[in-house]
């Protein structure tokens, strides 16, 4: 027996079993799915063709009596009752137990399926008897699939709470023997669709499987590839009149493409660690009598495979501490007044340059009291510390080695091995993990992952002379500073502020914290930028000398020697070689001791944070410009896409009206008055609105203002609305009438 | 007779820092650079003289000078680097220069005179004897554990 056909087989065969898992808890969900029924019967149904071609008899004949009841509950002549979907759910253990027993020893493991089977058979005779009075009988056999094409795309996409990121796992490669719908399908190499619909195999054939080994490799000879361009163009550069010049700008280009691109691959969104807990919260469901609903968000954030390995485990574990100690009895839930189903809600997103991922439930909190008598038990602390701690200091106590509260050990959880493994995991990578809980309210456990070798994007600055890249999650804005007006740094007892519509921005010279500079203290003629961060709950002004571009970066974790330097949180090679460092918004906020000022800020009450959470929803912020010559006009924030100073000269003509090149395109440009700019260099404001883009020129940018309220949508020209702002009735740009007449902006490759 | 059997020989690639002459395990070397444009870790500590991209990975480039407490080398442009890896990752060690492998047999290897400052017994094995010069073997690992941030302030060689 050839071994990669085994192999093919084992890995197909897995694939399509986990999809399984997550189909059937759909399908006790929503029984009348004949979209999901048809998916698992498939999934069944070529394992059982397969098993028979590698001769594995122990495996087939499971299959196919699996495959006699689904087609009982596909014809509907067997409704789809929890209990059917137990067994199925025991029957597909069992063929998990083969598969890993194949995969350990390329034998079948010995064991009896006959309780098993015998059960299948008995509802098998029982109901397909009933149901051959009214229809014909199933044809046990391959058949059936053929003819019944299914959209199984939509079975995997349409369930909002599966998360199913990957492209539906195409089936394992037909059997050779029993049908042909593949006639061009090449032996049983490839993977094949067998009796898929037109949607689904271009689902399968838009993602293929590589092994991780040839992606590695691949990126070392991708870098390899990049340092041979730098030598080649750093030979161009001291031969200026090469006619190797544009090629290697070519191949400059498309090596940077390339190094992008393997980067990328990478890459897998959270989801793929998901998919295994909708079918832990069943089983727990089903043992211990609860009901809980899992809500997943967030399954599509990209991380790396790396680190999506090492947070799996951690995760499961979490999710299964919820459901099992976490959420109560349903009877107990009903007495706390709370509805009868709890709930899990997952979560993940990017923050400030970090990947969140978010487990709450609503279930009982943490017990202090049981916490205490717990630790004292397990002789973690003293009666005399416990005296002195706070609530907070009690709820991480779960973190410690050999800590479970959970009354009865259940074969769920609560066997020691507790959250002092998720945390060692979860630091192992760098992350931490934060926990809140309210007792009877319910528990939150926050978990924080620094996106090492992370893509992601990055404000690359200068200070000092030297680059250095800022994550743009953690940037809400950039300011141009002014040596005189608006936008003036000043100085309070020495601490640098900048005032910013009307609050006070602190700010952190970057040069001089990075020890760069060795200028005077009220030297800052050469800052030019704040770069306005916003962590935790903290807003300040980073000032830096220069902005350059907006890049793509793959993170890199710093070397030991250098991890003690908080004020970094990686560093990145950039698209022309060279190395930068990433700063850390959190960390030059510790270094420079406005941490604790950090830490109190993240104190706010609730209601604080709602309420300015409330005002923040209604605030609008608007570019104030003079684009006639006399008053300020506004424009919309959310409309403009850049902001750029051009020269006029770069303004050319295109069929009598002013264009400009803009990202390898021709993109119109207006001034407000239709006579072109009279100045050398000129502030360009380009808006962009449904991906159509247009520039209108400005005579002088002025500020940026906040204005609390509702506008007018019905303006159709160039004037959207007036509304009053800095106490003058300011006209708003109506940006929609520059882009109406914009270009549509193409996808650059 | 220090460490290995009888008759063992290894080979080094002998580095130059000044007129001192040391020796690193050549199976531990990489590479070995001309001068290669650094990018200077601002608040890092002094011996380390910034990081620099190697095919794709970042190296870590140590003065090896200011590491082994020679006297100031700050024009650091004009060395050669020697790349080792350590614990995963790499680092390129800044000399002046770098000179022949030799095959030297374990038996030859001699330890360092105990008037040796207490700094040399840490990051060395032992020492050779060749013609004109003494060369002493350095511990890779050892020589790049900074432990956490300055290296510690062991009294300079006199």
């Amino acid at each position: 027996m050839d071994d990669n056909i085994i192999a093919e087989f084992l890995t197909e065969t897995n694939d399509g079993l986990e999809a399984l898992d997550n189909s059937l808890v759909l399908l006790e969900q929503n029984p009348n799915d004949s979209a999901l029924i048809s998916k698992i019967f498939r999934v069944i149904h070529t394992i059982k063709g397969t098993a028979g071609f590698l001769g594995f008899s122990r495996l087939g004949l499971l299959a196919h009596k699996a495959e006699d009841v689904l087609g009982l509950f596909r014809d509907r002549k067997l409704d789809v009752t929890p209990e059917y979907v137990t067994l199925i759910f025991e029957l597909i253990d069992s063929i998990k137990q083969i598969i890993a027993g194949i995969d350990q020893t390329g034998q079948e493991p010995q064991g009896d399926d006959n309780l098993l089977i015998h059960l299948l058979e008995d509802i098998y005779a029982q109901h397909q008897a009933g149901g051959a009075t009214r229809a014909p009988a199933p044809v046990p056999a391959a058949a059936p699939v053929v003819e019944t094409p299914e959209p199984e795309t939509a079975a995997s996409s349409a369930p909002g709470s599966e998360p199913d990121p990957m492209p539906a796992a195409p089936p394992p490669p037909p059997a050779h023997e029993d049908h042909g719908p593949v006639a061009s399908a090449p032996a049983v190499e490839g993977p094949t669709a067998t009796a898929a619909s037109a949607s689904d195999s271009s689902m399968a054939n838009s993602s293929l499987r590589v092994s991780v080994e040839v992606l590695e490799n691949l990126m070392t000879m991708v870098s390899e590839l990049v340092l041979n361009r730098n030598q080649l163009l750093q030979i161009l550069r001291q031969n200026n009149n090469s006619d190797f010049a544009e090629p290697l700008q070519n191949l400059n280009l498309v090596v940077s493409d390339l190094q992008e691109g393997v980067m990328k691959t990478r890459m897998q969104p959270i989801g793929n660690a998901w998919s295994k807990l909708p079918r832990i919260i069943r089983d727990v469901c089903n043992e211990l009598g609860k009901k809980i609903n899992l809500e997943m968000h967030g399954q599509e954030t990209e991380l790396d495979r790396q680190v999506l390995e090492v947070i799996k485990d951690p995760l499961m574990h979490m999710v299964r501490n919820s459901a099992d100690h976490g959420i109560e009895k349903p009877a107990d839930r009903i007495a706390a007044g709370k509805p009868e189903t709890g709930t899990i809600v997952l979560n993940s997103y990017h923050q400030g340059g970090h990947i969140i991922i978010e487990i709450s439930d609503d279930g009982r909190g943490l017990a202090i009291e049981k916490i205490k008598k717990k630790a004292l038990q397990n002789g973690l602390v003293t009666e005399q510390q416990l005296t002195t701690m706070s609530v907070h200091q009690l709820q991480q106590l779960i973190f410690h080695a050999g800590f479970s509260t959970a009354e009865q050990i259940t074969s769920v959880s609560g066997r020691g091995v507790g959250m002092d493994v998720v945390r060692t995991n979860v630091e192992k990578i760098g992350g931490a993990i934060e926990m809140a809980s309210v007792e009877g309210k319910g528990t939150t456990f926050t978990i924080k992952i620094p996106l090492t070798l992370a893509i992601v994007s990055a404000l690359i600055v200068g200070a000092g002379g030297e680059r250095f890249a800022i994550p743009q999650l953690s940037i809400s804005e950039l300011v141009m500073v002014n040596s005189s007006g608006t936008n003036q740094i000043e100085t309070i007892d020495d601490a640098l502020v900048l005032r910013l519509r009307g609050n006070i921005l602190p700010l952190v010279y970057l040069s001089k914290v990075l020890g760069l500079s060795n200028k005077q203290d009220s030297d800052y003629s050469s800052a030019r930028y704040i770069v306005v961060v916003k962590v935790a709950s903290c807003d300040f002004g980073i000032v830096v000398d220069n902005v350059f571009d907006m890049e793509e970066i793959v993170v890199k974790p710093l070397t030991s020697l250098l991890k003690h330097l908080q004020i970094f949180s990686g560093n990145t090679i950039l698209g022309d070689g060279q190395v930068i460092m990433i700063l850390d918004p959190v960390g030059i906020l510790k270094l420079i001791g406005a941490n604790e000022m950090a830490d109190s800020g993240s104190r706010l009450s609730g209601h604080e944070e709602d309420h300015k959470k409330d005002l923040a929803d209604k605030e609008k912020l608007f570019l104030l410009v003079k684009v006639d010559g006399r008053t300020a006009k506004a424009v919309s924030l959310e409309r403009i896409s850049r902001l750029e100073e051009i020269s006029i000269s770069k303004i050319e003509d295109s069929n009598g009206s002013p264009v400009i090149q803009y990202n390898g395109q021709l993109m119109p440009v207006h001034t407000y008055n239709g006579a072109l700019p009279d100045k050398e260099r000129c502030p360009l404001i380009i808006f962009n609105h449904n991906n159509r883009v247009a520039g209108l020129f400005a005579d002088e940018i002025l500020d940026i203002a906040k204005y609390y309220g509702d506008l007018s949508s019905e303006g159709s020209g160039k004037i959207l609305d007036s509304i009053i702002i800095n106490d003058h009735a300011t006209d708003v740009i109506n940006s929609e009438w520059y882009t109406a007449q914009g270009v549509v902006l193409e996808e650059r490759a | 007779m220090r460490n290995g059997s009888k008759g063992v020989t290894r080979q080094y690639l002998t580095i130059y820092l000044g007129k001192k002459v040391f020796g690193i395990p050549i199976l531990q070397v990489q590479d070995i650079l001309s001068f290669q444009k650094l990018t200077p870790i601002p608040l890092a500590p002094n011996s380390v003289a910034g990081v620099l991209n190697l095919r794709g990975r970042i190296v870590t480039a140590i003065n090896l000078r200011v590491r082994l407490q020679e006297e100031d080398f700050s024009d650091s442009s004009a060395g050669m680097s020697v790349v080792v890896e350590h614990e995963g990752a790499l680092f390129s060690l800044i000399v002046d220069n770098v000179g022949e492998v030799l095959t030297l047999s374990d038996d030859d290897m001699e330890d360092l005179p105990v008037t040796l400052d207490r700094f040399w017994h840490e990051i060395s094995n032992g020492v050779y004897q060749l013609d004109g010069h003494i060369m002493i073997i350095l511990d890779i690992n050892r020589v790049l554990d900074l432990g956490q941030g300055e290296p510690e302030k062991i009294a300079a060689m006199a």
